[in-house]
């Protein structure tokens, strides 16, 4: 495999596993932080948007510290469980899911607490459970932010830097995603290779937009 | 059947108060709650649905425990057998007619009385429409038919025709007093149409400031209200439709156009005069 297509196909792969474990992980979150009621949930939504606001070096950065030996959990990682992340696949993928988490989060939460309240409450006068109200009646009527967010998050994770560069370095096919891929080339005058990356992304970041468009179109149709 | 006292704190625009309600309700009954807005009754409901937590009291269902406060034991909406009919409807919009009914069974044996639910509401034709293509009466039917579909014994409706212009609000009366004999449920009902109330309720039972201020008969105890026929007006019909429970007629009388919903054995032709009576109340 060519070393074009190899990065490409990580970016993709790095890209596709970070919006599905973020929809597996981020759902339930957003689900919580929709309509659960305690203390301490403004500290826990500024920690969801964290990723947003600071410098993705700075994430990297302390990522990059987490995952060393020297540190009390690097050294679980490292000694207890044998996983090595800095440097590695497994490192940038974990970066990503926290880069990344806002992404998902925030407008899946906000969808979830546009849902009339008398829908669920409606559901479980019909006896039904909370996971039942979730996935019959919850998730089909937000459907499209559902998707915008899937959306977002990808193509997020496509684009981001600073965090990969931190922990994940420069190692073809484990870390050299199209971003870095497009500095390195950059960086050592080849231009013509450097281009060839940056239409491809481009490209398909245009694309998934106009595909959004044109499902929440179908969908807002559909459902209001 | 049902015997509670509930408290719970309320909110009202005059501010706080406490909701305090003793009710005992009889098997078969159709109680009818009203009162000024801010006096509880959609508090009321929703305590008895398990939508919220009462503050002290207790609550009996037949032979079962929902809430008593002593021993700590608070049963979830979902395992209380009610039916709740929302303000709102709250007809889940990514299903179809069918499919909202459908979700309501509590096993997949039920689909025969999906088919009958579908039928005694008048609802066959729009069972694969969407709730959002429905108007206002058929999404209150099907609102109905759906809280119906789980088979409760007891069946809660929040002001459920309060938004619906009158003959549609005639003709749900009719398909709502045919369900709760037909599935001899007990059945609240929270109104604020004494017209209503008398036609429909065995009971009314008034709150204030989260109080019960009157309980009986409705015609005892609605303010104003004369149950034998007080007028008579005469007037012509200008045109007749067939409707799911007999006719809606346009009468003229004197200068104006009255609509009224008719059950009779020999349907009403145009030019046909009739004679109105009816009783008289202040309007509230």
């Amino acid at each position: 495999m060519s070393d074009f297509s190899q990065t490409l196909l990580l970016t993709a792969k790095l890209a596709a596993l970070t919006t599905l474990l973020l929809l597996l992980l981020g759902v339930p979150l957003a689900y919580w932080l929709a309509y659960a009621r305690f203390r301490g949930k403004a500290v826990v939504e500024a920690l969801v948007s964290l990723p947003l606001v600071l410098p993705p070096t700075v994430i990297g950065f302390y990522l990059l510290l987490a995952f060393s030996a020297d540190s009390g959990v690097g050294h679980f990682l490292v000694h207890t469980l044998g996983l090595e992340l800095n440097f590695t696949f497994g490192g940038i993928l974990i970066g990503s899911l926290v880069y990344s988490l806002p992404f998902m989060v925030q407008p899946v939460q906000a969808a979830l607490h546009n849902v009339p309240r008398s829908l669920r409450e409606a559901a479980y006068t019909l006896g039904k459970s909370r996971l039942t109200t979730l996935w019959r009646v919850l998730l089909p009527n937000i459907r499209p932010a559902l998707l915008s967010a899937s959306v977002l998050t990808f193509a997020h994770t496509v684009g981001e830097f600073g965090v990969v560069l931190m922990i994940g370095g420069n190692i073809p096919g484990q870390t050299r995603v199209a971003s870095i891929a497009i500095y390195d080339a950059a960086e050592s005058l080849d231009y013509a290779r450097a281009n060839h990356y940056a239409l491809v992304l481009v490209g398909l970041s245009f694309a998934g937009l106009l595909l959004l468009a044109a499902f929440t179109k179908r969908s807002a149709s559909r459902l209001l | 059947m049902i015997d509670l006292h509930l408290t719970k704190p309320l909110q009202t625009a005059h501010g706080p108060t406490l909701l305090d309600v003793r009710l005992s309700v009889t098997a078969g009954e159709l109680v009818a709650v009203y009162g000024a807005s801010g006096a509880g009754k959609t508090t009321l409901l929703r305590l008895l649905a398990g939508l919220s937590r009462p503050a002290s009291g207790h609550l009996r269902v037949g032979n079962e425990v929902w809430y008593d406060q002593q021993s700590g034991i608070w049963l979830p909406p979902q395992r209380r057998s009610i039916g709740f009919v929302f303000q709102d409807y709250a007809l889940f919009p990514n299903m179809t007619v069918r499919q909202n009914l459908e979700f309501a069974l509590p096993d997949a044996s039920g689909k025969a009385l999906v088919d009958e639910l579908l039928e005694l509401m008048d609802l066959g034709e729009l069972a694969r429409q969407r709730p959002q293509q429905l108007s206002g009466g058929q999404q209150q039917r099907v609102a109905l038919a759906r809280a119906l579909a789980r088979q409760p014994r007891l069946l809660l409706l929040d002001e459920p025709l309060a938004a619906l212009d009158v003959p549609t609000r005639l003709r749900l009366q009719q398909a709502l007093a045919a369900a709760h004999q037909r599935f001899q449920l007990t059945t609240l009902l929270v109104s604020h149409d004494y017209a209503e109330i008398t036609r429909l309720a065995t009971r009314a039972v008034e709150l204030d400031g989260g109080r019960v201020v009157r309980d009986g008969l409705p015609s005892a105890v609605l303010p104003g209200t004369d149950t034998a026929p007080n007028f008579q007006l005469t007037g012509t019909v200008v045109a007749a439709e067939p409707s799911a429970t007999g006719q809606t007629l346009q009468v003229r009388v004197g200068e104006e156009v009255v609509t009224v919903a008719v059950s009779a054995a020999t349907p009403y032709q145009v030019g046909d005069t009739l004679v109105l009576t009816g009783s008289v109340q202040r309007e509230r």
